[in-house]
């Protein structure tokens, strides 16, 4: 198979991008997207040009590293997969491909199609963890967590945290993914004592990133690779209010 | 720069030690905005539109209605005031949320798809800029009689010396243009209630699975159920059913 | 020069107890003047890193990846193996260990298995605290699945995604210390040397890989928690920046290498379907369970349609070679068979490297809607890849690398033979032997990072005064300068190459030269053939590879080319290891050692050994030092799954 391909390029995150138009050929049915651009970065390399550089690690679908737009589809029009996961059978030969970069001011872009998510990494810095010292366990069996619970938790835990939703999302909201995190430790026993402090916290943090606000397009859910629900998002929202609600009558754990 | 810890520790500590612990502080808070003055709004329009049904009960049904309003102050200026309020505090959370949400993507894609959002969930802030301006030409129209120049006529009461509603809202429909506008903000507020109404349940958090198919069918029922209300009454005119 | 183990003695049960009691502690006002790096953000990195700053000492950690949740630790999918005996089906901290080190083909330290067996335990307490969404059982207790042919149900998992829960656990622990200020986190940095001053670990120098800068970062312990380096084959099934930079760089150090060629071959991967393939995708192993392997009979049948072959005319190979384990043998038992089937021309689908691996009788017993229930999620993935329905058509598997037993030598206390330099996780050599055992691998990572290095790490340190007090190694250092410089021009003689080959195309010819001669089959002749081909593979990269860009900015190519670059010399090492152990065990088969039924045949006699490989220097050869194993609890007896 053929492809034109329009690819976006800019050298680091001050300087302005722009698309370049590349040929390739010689793809086949089986090759993944990624592969297809291993393809065309060799190409590139061997007549002396700078290849595309962009995110890519574990190439199954778990990592949450690849992050690219392809064609207007955030992870490509495979639903409930990767870019890595997309294979070029999904493209007629001879189709035009436009590449873009996850857009978000909070995702600035480093290079090529790689952009810098470590708003996420603050998001979590923020309250997405259990306060628990290593050593300090009780036995596993004596926190008891019914199968539904567990089980909700952990279709909230299967984030990878690749950004899609922001990059789906009309606003650039990081919602799916706050409240993706917020919830899967808000449902278990393990993650009430901190839930009101933890919700406050990292929506705050979410907010300071400069991501956008949610109006319910359902973008987010429909590009996630996970297929995380946005059902998260209503909830996240509930125990906002209920946390600012406690927070005001009890002054006693400001200050964090 | 890529140090991950760089987190400006803050705006929550900020936000956490100021006696305004505000949950308006946040977007999520904002939204909460939107969707309780949204409610509000909703309810004055569920209200308005069955006031105007009484058209079809004839000339005294309806003028009478408004004079029952005119003459009982704390109705009418309750009314007005919690609307005031529900207005402001809807358009300036807004606008706020919009001019944030627009800075959240200073670069636009170029080939972007949508997938799951739809038309009304896309033009929220122009059907909300739409019914506003509406809503101005409507006062001016239907509570101040502003007339000149424009084809139809007001008149401040009837026989009864109560507002003379019926007449007014008849002769103006007469004139194709102003039905048209008519129509036209009709349906830019059935979009915006569409959205709305399904929406502020996600907002306030009142989803649940079991319940969102629901709540979908019932806002496209309700959004289709005021817009057929209101329509009605220009329909009713057009074809001379209401004269 | 002997190699210590420090392992105690006295009764294995008591082993680990008694060492922590004579370790020696740090005052908890002082920990905060010790600085350590630890490089790597997986489940061992992350959780020392976590566990370290907990415990006051000032920590910097650092990941290639964008975010240190990223570390291929993500990608484990079954499970993670505990001792806590839930099912009561009679497993136990010595069973556990009992198994892991038979498993290992005994070639693993009794004394490191047992305290893995030990602290097994607290590693399934810990996550679940950490919020790890474990898999339950109706009445809130946690479930438990058989895995890998294990007699007892001792697996914990969190649906097909063990190792991402996992990790998410230790990263957010990691993170509550980045939040808390005892952890600096540097995501997008490589460890590119290690520096090296009187003899003792002091530090690291690291490319920010998104601006190309070289820093120098000071300590005074390094911890390397930087994973395997499966990746010398170029196809594996890790992610494509798994490389064995941060430990080769440290092996040149002084750091010994130890069993380099302890490979494990995972049998259920999708096959490879063309030159162009970037990398192999794993299947778990929990099809094995209820899918039964099978191939033609006759090599005549090989290119019909499955569905066309009668049942008499199919070889399910595995049960009839291993009738008492049948499908469920070990990995490394189901992979060379696998490859038995294939060399003698049966193998299925294209270049005939392939079985099947069939669901047809399952879902005749079960009914489709229960292997959807227990598989959907796999059988999606293989249709996604493949496109071929495996509800419909058998799929086709063949065996792929996964994980390397091997790494760099360390002691009972994960330290290497370099004072101050730890090794955990994937990185070190320790405790799986010669062939790693299912859901071992995250058991082993979080046993090192939360329950070892936080006691033998405070041993160390406990015993010199913090370079912050010191002073005695600054930036100025002469050595910590020459590390600088050596960086430096190593990245810029690469970049001046400016040649004619891409990075890749020296890393697949690597990987071709090593899965032919160093993969699941070894021979003499074979491995002395790459040991004289690579010199010249390694010549020609170091002429004619071709970088485009600078090294001022992000470099993708740069990067690969270092991490290819110090492949090529891996895998020489590599080759030498397997060549010398001329005998057949675990993972490590080599063609001179095995039964008259080309079983695995192994030689206690000779090779019951740690080979410990310290670097000789350019062109020179390594030396080989031996750590002999011991095996008191765990009786010598040769593997049989017949």
């Amino acid at each position: 198979m053929k492809f034109k391909l329009n690819v976006w390029r800019q050298a680091n995150e001050k300087s302005a991008g722009g698309f370049e138009k590349y040929d390739i050929d010689g793809i086949t049915n089986d090759h993944s997207f990624l592969e297809m651009l291993d393809v065309l970065n060799e190409k590139l390399i061997v007549t002396g040009k700078e290849p595309v550089v962009f995110d890519h690690d574990c190439r199954e679908g778990i990592c949450g590293s690849c992050s690219l737009v392809v064609n207007g589809h955030v992870h490509g029009p495979q639903e409930a997969a990767t870019t890595c996961q997309l294979h070029m059978r999904k493209f007629t030969d001879g189709e035009e491909i436009t590449v873009e970069p996850w857009r978000a001011g909070a995702f600035p872009v480093i290079r090529d199609l790689a952009v810098d998510r470590s708003a996420f990494d603050r998001i979590i810095q923020a309250g997405g963890y259990v306060s628990v010292r290593t050593g300090a366990a009780p036995d596993a069996n004596s926190i008891l967590v019914g199968k539904d619970v567990a089980d909700r938790a952990m279709d909230a835990a299967a984030c990878i945290g690749c950004g899609a939703c922001v990059a789906a999302c009309p606003n650039a909201s990081a919602m799916l993914f706050t409240a993706a995190k917020v919830r899967h430790l808000n449902l278990l026993p393990q993650g009430q004592p901190e839930k009101d402090k933890r919700t406050i916290r990292m929506v705050t943090q979410m907010d300071a990133e400069g991501f956008g606000a949610c109006t319910n397009h359902l973008e987010c859910e429909a590009a996630c690779p996970k297929s995380i629900s946005t059902d998260f998002i209503g909830e996240l929202n509930r125990d906002l209010a209920s946390a600012m609600l406690r927070a005001r009558a009890d002054r006693s754990f400001t200050g964090g | 720069m890529r140090i991950a810890d760089k987190r400006e520790p803050t705006e929550y500590e900020a936000c956490m030690s100021t006696r305004a612990l505000s949950l308006t502080h946040t977007t999520i808070g904002k939204k909460m905005v939107m969707a309780i003055s949204g409610l509000v709004l909703f309810g004055f329009v569920i209200g308005h539109m069955l006031g105007n049904l009484q058209i079809f009960l004839g000339p005294d049904a309806i003028n009478g209605y408004s004079h029952t309003l005119h003459s009982t102050p704390i109705l009418l200026w309750g009314a007005r005031s919690t609307l005031l309020v529900a207005i402001v505090a809807h358009a300036v959370t807004a606008i706020g949320l919009v001019r944030l949400n627009r800075a959240a993507r200073p670069v636009a894609y170029v080939s972007k798809k949508d997938v799951a959002t739809d038309y009304a969930a896309k033009t929220m802030f122009l059907s909300g800029i739409t019914i506003a301006l509406y809503v101005v030409y409507h006062l001016a129209h239907l509570t101040y009689g502003v007339t000149k120049g424009l084809g139809y006529q007001h008149l401040p009461v009837d026989k009864n010396n109560w507002p003379d509603v019926y007449h007014n809202v008849v002769h103006s429909f007469q004139v194709p243009w102003c039905t048209a506008v008519y129509v036209l903000a009709q349906l830019a507020l059935s979009m915006h209630l569409y959205h709305g109404a399904w929406s502020l349940f996600q907002s306030l958090g009142l989803n649940h699975e079991r319940y969102n198919e629901t709540i979908r069918s019932s806002a496209v029922a309700v959004a289709m159920a005021v817009c057929v209300g209101f329509l009605a009454v220009p329909i009713a005119v057009f074809f001379g059913v209401v004269k | 020069m002997a190699l210590q183990s420090h392992c105690p003695t006295g009764p294995i049960e008591q082993r680990w107890e008694k060492h922590r009691f004579n370790l020696k502690l740090v005052n908890p006002a002082n920990k905060r003047k010790y600085e350590v790096i630890v490089v790597g953000s997986g489940l061992a990195g992350g959780a020392a890193a976590a566990s370290l700053g907990e415990l006051g000492y000032k920590v910097q950690c650092f990941c290639y990846q964008d975010s240190p949740r990223r570390a291929h630790s993500i990608a484990a999918q079954g499970g993670i193996n505990s001792a806590k005996n839930y099912q009561n089906d009679g497993d136990s901290v010595y069973r556990l260990f009992y198994d892991t080190v038979k498993g290992g083909d005994y070639r693993a330290r009794e004394s490191n298995v047992y305290r893995l067996a030990e602290v097994s335990l607290n590693i399934i307490d810990q996550c679940a605290a950490q919020g790890v969404p474990f898999a339950r059982e109706y009445g809130g207790l946690l479930d438990n699945r058989s895995f890998g042919g294990a007699q007892v149900s001792r697996t914990f998992y969190a649906r097909g995604q063990t190792g991402q829960q996992l990790l998410l656990g230790a990263y957010s622990a990691l993170e509550r210390q980045v939040a808390a200020g005892t952890v600096s986190m540097h995501t997008r940095h490589e460890m590119l040397e290690l520096i090296v001053v009187d003899g003792r670990a002091r530090g690291i120098i690291t490319r920010d890989l998104s601006t190309g800068k070289l820093e120098t970062h000071l300590a005074d312990a390094v911890v390397l928690a930087s994973g395997g380096y499966g990746n010398v084959f170029f196809l594996s099934t890790n992610a494509m920046g798994c490389n064995v930079t941060a430990t080769w760089r440290a092996h040149k150090k002084g750091a010994f290498f130890a069993n380099p060629c302890f490979t494990q071959i995972h049998p259920t991967c999708i096959p490879v379907k063309g030159d162009y393939q970037s990398k192999l995708t794993l299947m778990s192993e929990s099809l094995r369970n209820d899918g039964r392997v099978w191939v033609p009979m006759s090599a005549a049948d090989c290119d019909k349609k499955p569905g066309e072959i009668a049942e008499a005319d199919r070889d399910y190979f595995l049960e009839r070679r291993y009738p008492a384990f049948g499908n469920l043998v070990p990995r490394d038992v189901a992979s060379r068979a696998a490859k038995v089937v294939c060399d003698e021309g049966r193998g299925v689908g294209p270049g005939g490297l392939g079985v099947y691996l069939d669901f047809r009788d399952s879902i005749a017993r079960l009914g489709k809607p229960k292997i959807a229930e227990r598989y959907g999620n796999l059988f999606d993935m293989y249709h996604h890849i493949t496109d071929e329905n495996p509800y419909e058509v058998p799929m086709r598997i063949y065996p792929a690398v996964h994980y390397t037993m091997g790494g760099l030598w360390v002691d009972y206390n994960l330290m290497s033979n370099v004072p101050g330099l730890f090794v955990l996780g994937e990185a070190n050599f320790s405790d799986h032997g010669a062939n790693r055992l299912g859901a071992s691998a995250l058991m082993q990572g979080l046993a090192d990072g939360y329950f070892v290095i936080p006691y033998t790490l405070g041993d160390y340190l406990a015993q010199m005064t913090p370079t912050s007090t010191a002073k005695d190694v600054t930036k100025d250092h002469v050595e910590v300068k020459a590390a600088k410089k050596a960086v430096a021009e190593r990245l810029k003689t690469l970049l001046e190459i400016k040649g004619k080959r891409t990075v890749d195309s020296f890393h697949r010819e690597l990987g071709k030269l090593m899965w032919d001669n160093c993969g699941m089959a070894r021979s003499e002749t074979g491995l002395k053939g790459v040991l004289e081909k690579l010199p010249a593979l390694r010549e020609e990269f170091w002429k004619n590879v071709c970088i485009p860009g600078s090294g001022e900015a992000m470099n993708q190519e740069l990067e690969k080319a270092g991490r290819v670059a110090d492949f090529l010399e891996l895998g020489e090492l590599m080759c030498r290891d397997a060549l010398d152990r001329n005998e057949s065990c675990g993972g490590h088969f080599r063609e001179e050692s095995a039964t008259p039924e080309g079983e695995a045949k192994r030689d206690d006699e000779q090779y019951c050994y740690v080979a410990a490989w310290e670097y000789g220097g350019e062109k020179k050869a390594p030396t080989l030092h031996k750590e002999p194993l011991e095996f008191e609890h765990v009786r010598l007896s040769q593997r049989s799954y017949k």
